[in-house]
């Protein structure tokens, strides 16, 4: 295996600095901010709502709706152009299919819960750190869920099973693959699972086990954020 | 309570507002915070009571324009996020957003605070061109003033990325240690009326139920660059007047918080 040191010195399970904290955004009704190594995410809840246009509407259940966007000035190339691009529209959809499992809107009939998540820097794993955002938010706005969602990337390089590839390594000159998954807490399901690059499926399962144990440090630390908030919910009452 | 224009009216004339705040003050924290942002040239996040906003500056080298080929040139865009607020939609900017940058570009443009000349590289080839982006965290009224304050911090932390000298690519992952000619420091303070009051920092409530507002962007030395009336009201000359004195003193506290963060 010619990767035995990685570009930045972490051990090869080992993840970014991590910060979480929510409640950022007073104007929401939850919201959260999620910082891995140089990518930040912040992520605001609004909702349930009424939908429109109705036809949109579901009478059984409310839905969600995810929104990705990087900032203009959050790429580390050129400035990128406002808006809607296919790559944020396609994020924005996996967004969403990986934190419906966890949703129960069923208490909201033609209601809709949006998810904005945007970026003001990026470094590699903008999608994991939106969906580990957005899990945060949509628990500080009490939208009823049956489990926390906690996304980070695995992946290969050069022949060495990693978690957590920077952009240095996912554009590392060998044979890589960036595997982002989003993982559900206590069931241990996948609802995030994509890649690109080259793989073998026995360095794909490896990925995978390794992802239960990254995934698990990234609950670790949304769910001290959340403690952290509903600890001083408490002492606010108390005074 | 019903709170409405009246409300806010009716407060005012006593001098008195919602929040308790008196008509010229500030809300707090006034919290500056620069380089939030590695993969911008330059960064800020301001922070004015609970509104937030952060502005980024991206170089880039273009030719410059046919009638200024020995300049750079800049633009401001101001994205409103949904993020920041329930009244946003996603979609090209309405023009609350498109009114935002614009007033926000007239200030850094018109008081000629880059100086564009320096920016040039080779004369009707290669320039700097500079884009502040604004964006909205949260947005809880007076975005005007939120928008230059973190403009102008951007602008002012913002240092060149390398360029490589054989192929004149630019590498955004190395800065160097060269800040942007920045010949001026303008600023912009919003006057609101209600009743003929005048306050300063609105809330969003507040900022649904005035008279007429006046933006005056202001440089260190009290010299105006660029105004924008708003609202449906008429205003007098003395009002003009009073407006104009009161966003001079403004710009100075807004430009000590500045001073003091960037040392």
């Amino acid at each position: 295996m010619a990767y035995t040191e990685r570009v930045d010195g972490r051990k090869i399970e080992e993840l970014r600095p991590m910060e979480a904290k929510v409640r950022v955004i007073p104007n929401a009704d939850g919201s959260a901010m999620f910082k891995i190594g140089k990518t930040t995410a912040y992520a605001a809840v609004y909702g349930p709502r009424e939908l429109y246009p109705r036809f949109l509407q579901n009478p059984e259940r409310g839905i969600i709706r995810c929104h990705y966007g990087m900032m203009p000035f959050s790429g580390s190339g050129e400035r990128i152009r406002p808006g809607n691009s296919r790559r944020s529209q396609e994020i924005s959809m996996v967004m969403n299919k990986s934190l419906e499992p966890v949703i129960d809107l069923s208490a909201f009939p033609n209601a809709v819960v949006d998810i904005y998540v945007d970026l003001p820097q990026t470094d590699a794993g903008t999608r994991c750190a939106a969906i580990s955002a957005a899990s945060m938010a949509l628990a500080d706005a009490g939208i009823p869920m049956k489990d926390m969602v906690s996304s980070i990337a695995v992946g290969q390089v050069d022949g060495t099973v990693v978690a957590d590839l920077s952009y240095d390594e996912e554009a590392y000159d060998a044979i890589v693959s960036d595997i982002p998954v989003a993982m559900t807490h206590n069931s241990k399901e996948i609802t995030l699972l994509q890649m690109d690059g080259e793989i073998s499926k026995e360095d794909l399962m490896k990925s995978l086990e390794m992802a239960k144990i990254a995934t698990e440090k990234v609950y670790e630390t949304q769910m001290r954020a959340l403690k952290e908030k509903f600890s001083n919910a408490n002492n606010e009452v108390e005074k | 309570m019903i709170v409405n224009k009246e409300t806010i009216s009716e407060l005012a004339a006593q001098g008195k507002r919602l929040d308790g705040r008196p008509l010229t003050e500030y809300r707090q924290p006034i919290h500056i915070e620069t380089n939030i942002s590695w993969t911008a040239e330059g960064s800020a996040k301001v922070q004015i009571g609970d509104t937030v906003v952060m502005a980024g500056v991206k170089l880039s080298l273009e030719k410059p324009y046919n009638d200024s080929p020995d300049q750079g040139g800049i633009m401001i865009n101001a994205e409103l996020l949904p993020l920041s607020s329930s009244e946003y939609e996603s979609g090209p900017p309405g023009i609350k957003a498109v009114e935002l940058a614009r007033v926000t570009d007239r200030g850094i443009r018109e008081a000629k605070a880059i100086d564009m000349k320096k920016l040039c590289v080779t004369p009707g080839e290669k320039a700097w061109f500079v884009i502040i982006d604004i964006v909205t965290i949260n947005d809880a009224g007076n975005l005007f003033d939120a928008a230059s304050l973190a403009a102008l911090t951007a602008l002012k932390a913002a240092r060149f990325p390398e360029v490589d000298p054989e192929t004149g690519a630019i590498n955004y992952k190395k800065k160097t240690d060269k800040s942007l000619p920045l010949l001026k420091e303008p600023l912009a303070v919003t006057i609101y009326k209600i009743n003929n009051q005048l306050f300063v920092d609105p809330t969003t409530q507040e900022e649904n139920s005035y008279d007429a507002r006046l933006t005056v962007a202001s440089d260190e030395k009290g010299i105006i660059s660029a105004l924008q009336k708003g609202g449906d009201a008429p205003l007098t000359n003395e009002e003009i007047s009073k407006m104009v004195d009161i966003a001079l003193d403004k710009a100075k506290l807004l430009r000590g918080k500045l001073d003091k963060n960037l040392g």
